[in-house]
């Protein structure tokens, strides 16, 4: 049953994101840029609430998969730019997406080697290896000439469409549902119960906890990549502690381990920023106010469910 | 089945079991009763792989378990059922029972041992959808045993069954403890500070105080020793 609501929206989602690249002519540039930066927040918040959300492992890392994704799918872009100038837009996007799933692999790679040091620590203690570890790969970056140090790569050809972002967002949306909803995956919500008793029911809490990692960083790989693509220009700066903690807001603000809730957080979020355009330099402390009133009135989020699953009525 | 040679246990430094030994045969109900802060559930922690040993040895049926990773010592018939009735809050209770038989892959046995578990706690097939989280804490206890009982497991050890619990329910959930023994042959391990109903069902009986074990006897004539009547049954008459 569950199954054939996940295919369905696959299919649905697919199918919106055609229809999105489709229309997109007709909108004009600042809308293409708001749904497209919603589109990779939605990766983003996904992705992330399958560490953070559903196993249970706070982690403030995020910006630091989503740099090592989008700098490695740029080098190779750039790298081949001169070729790919004259070859068919086929080739070009092809290429496109082999930069991706690159820098997402790469991205996976790195949430490996965070993943498997930080298993033994848990809740705040976790949050700060994986704050270091993020601000450790984007100080890297900062220091190495080939990758443009402070100033950042620029000329990055700008392939993100809406048809990729969404086409991406709902594979995404994809495979943490379906993952978390199998027989394999409620391994994940069970460390995030109680790890030991999942432990004691001989679940392979590690494995588990990798697993997690290497997944969430792989989408928030793709989610960089495809940021470089759009903006066509990326700094360290932009990967910072505070780009992870605004994936952690919408997560929370989402409803911790539910996948529907933080998507549409990942939206709200990126249409208030916009909307309030209008406060100007109050803006900040609107967005602020927003939320802390939010978090007051909805403490588990959105369409937080945790905690609240309806509960069948008790038979006599 | 399950032998302990000298265990010690400690965490971060501080001994919680300064080498304890114990026994348990094969289809018996062996018990370990002691106070707060005794090192009952560290003896658990330790036989089912979550807490470290630091020396000593764990030997199942023939094999030694000591500091093995937790899957494993599962994955050869070991059960435990952790204090506090640790459920998965936010599972369902089938989920939660399907969760206990996560290493199996006989799914036609899996559903033929969920019937026999509704037939020991009828109250768990009423409340098949329900969030664990919402159960009370009697069910929740019956539903830890049974999450346990699903990895289709040998020896069962359980820690502190009655903690928290309404004293009917208690009632009930020992007398499923012995018809686990009795009609389902498991070996069981049965922690506890209620010692007076541990000592009812045991037939083997070990006092530990601070990480050692200070008395080891058959369940009858602890029940009649006076040290330990007046520390652990209290004005209560053994009967």
């Amino acid at each position: 049953m569950k199954k054939h609501i996940a295919h369905l929206a696959l299919v649905a989602g697919l199918a919106a994101s055609v229809a999105l690249y489709a229309i997109a002519p007709q909108l004009d540039d600042y809308a293409v840029n708001i749904f497209v930066l919603a589109g990779i927040n939605i990766i983003l918040a996904v992705s992330l609430n399958l560490v953070n959300g559903h196993t249970g492992q706070f982690s403030l890392g995020h910006a630091g998969f989503m740099a090592a994704g989008a700098y490695t799918s740029s080098i190779i872009t750039l790298t081949l730019a001169p070729a790919l100038a004259s070859a068919p837009a086929w080739q070009a996007q092809a290429a496109f997406f082999s930069a991706l799933l690159a820098g997402g692999l790469f991205a996976s790679f790195c949430g490996f080697l965070v993943g498997v040091p930080s298993l033994r620590l848990r809740g705040d203690y976790l949050a700060i290896v994986t704050l270091g570890f993020g601000e450790i790969i984007r100080v890297v970056i900062q220091n190495t000439n080939a990758l443009g140090g402070a100033r950042g790569l620029e000329g990055i050809p700008p392939y993100t469409n809406l048809l990729w972002t969404f086409g991406i967002a709902t594979v995404a949306i994809y495979v943490v549902a379906s993952l978390v909803n199998s027989t394999y995956g409620r391994g994940f919500i069970s460390v995030r119960d109680d790890e030991i008793a999942a432990e004691a029911m001989g679940i392979n809490t590690t494995k588990y906890k990798v697993a997690a990692f290497v997944i969430g960083a792989f989408f928030a790989g793709l989610a960089g990549g495809l940021y470089a693509h759009f903006i066509s220009y990326i700094a360290p700066e932009g990967f910072n502690f505070l780009k992870s903690v605004d994936v952690v807001v919408m997560v929370i603000l989402g409803g911790m381990g539910s996948t529907p809730g933080v998507a549409a957080a990942a939206v709200l979020l990126t249409l208030m920023n916009e909307l309030l355009r209008d406060f100007e330099q109050y803006r900040m402390i609107v967005f602020a106010l927003l939320l802390i009133i939010l978090m007051i009135v909805r403490p588990q989020g959105l369409l937080g469910n945790f905690q609240r699953r309806k509960r069948k009525a008790p038979q006599p | 089945m399950l032998e302990i040679r000298n265990l010690h246990v400690s965490y971060g430094g501080i001994a919680a079991l300064h080498g304890i030994s114990l026994e348990v045969p094969a289809g018996s109900i062996v018990t370990l009763i002691g106070g707060n802060g005794a090192g009952k559930s560290s003896t658990l922690r330790a036989i089912s792989g979550i807490a470290k040993v630091a020396s000593g040895s764990i030997v199942f049926e023939g094999r030694d378990i000591t500091n093995k990773p937790a899957h494993e010592i599962v994955a050869l018939g070991m059960a435990h059922s952790p204090e506090g009735r640790m459920v998965f809050s936010n599972l369902t209770v089938l989920e939660n029972l399907h969760m206990g038989a996560h290493l199996r892959r006989d799914r036609v046995a899996i559903s033929s041992d969920l019937e026999r578990i509704f037939t020991l706690f009828p109250r768990l097939k009423e409340r098949l959808q329900q969030a664990a989280g919402t159960l009370s804490g009697g069910e929740q206890q019956m539903l830890a045993i049974a999450r346990a009982l699903m990895s289709k497991p040998k020896c069962l050890l359980l820690d502190e069954p009655s903690l928290g619990i309404a004293p009917i329910l208690v009632q009930t959930i020992f007398s499923r403890i012995v018809e686990i023994n009795r009609e389902l042959g498991l070996t069981i391990l049965l922690v506890e500070q209620n010692a007076n109903l541990a000592l009812r069902i045991a037939s083997h009986g070990y006092v530990l105080e601070t990480g050692r074990i200070i008395l080891n006897d058959t369940t009858e004539s602890l029940r009649t020793n006076p040290a330990v009547r007046s520390a652990y049954l209290g004005e209560e008459r053994a009967t």
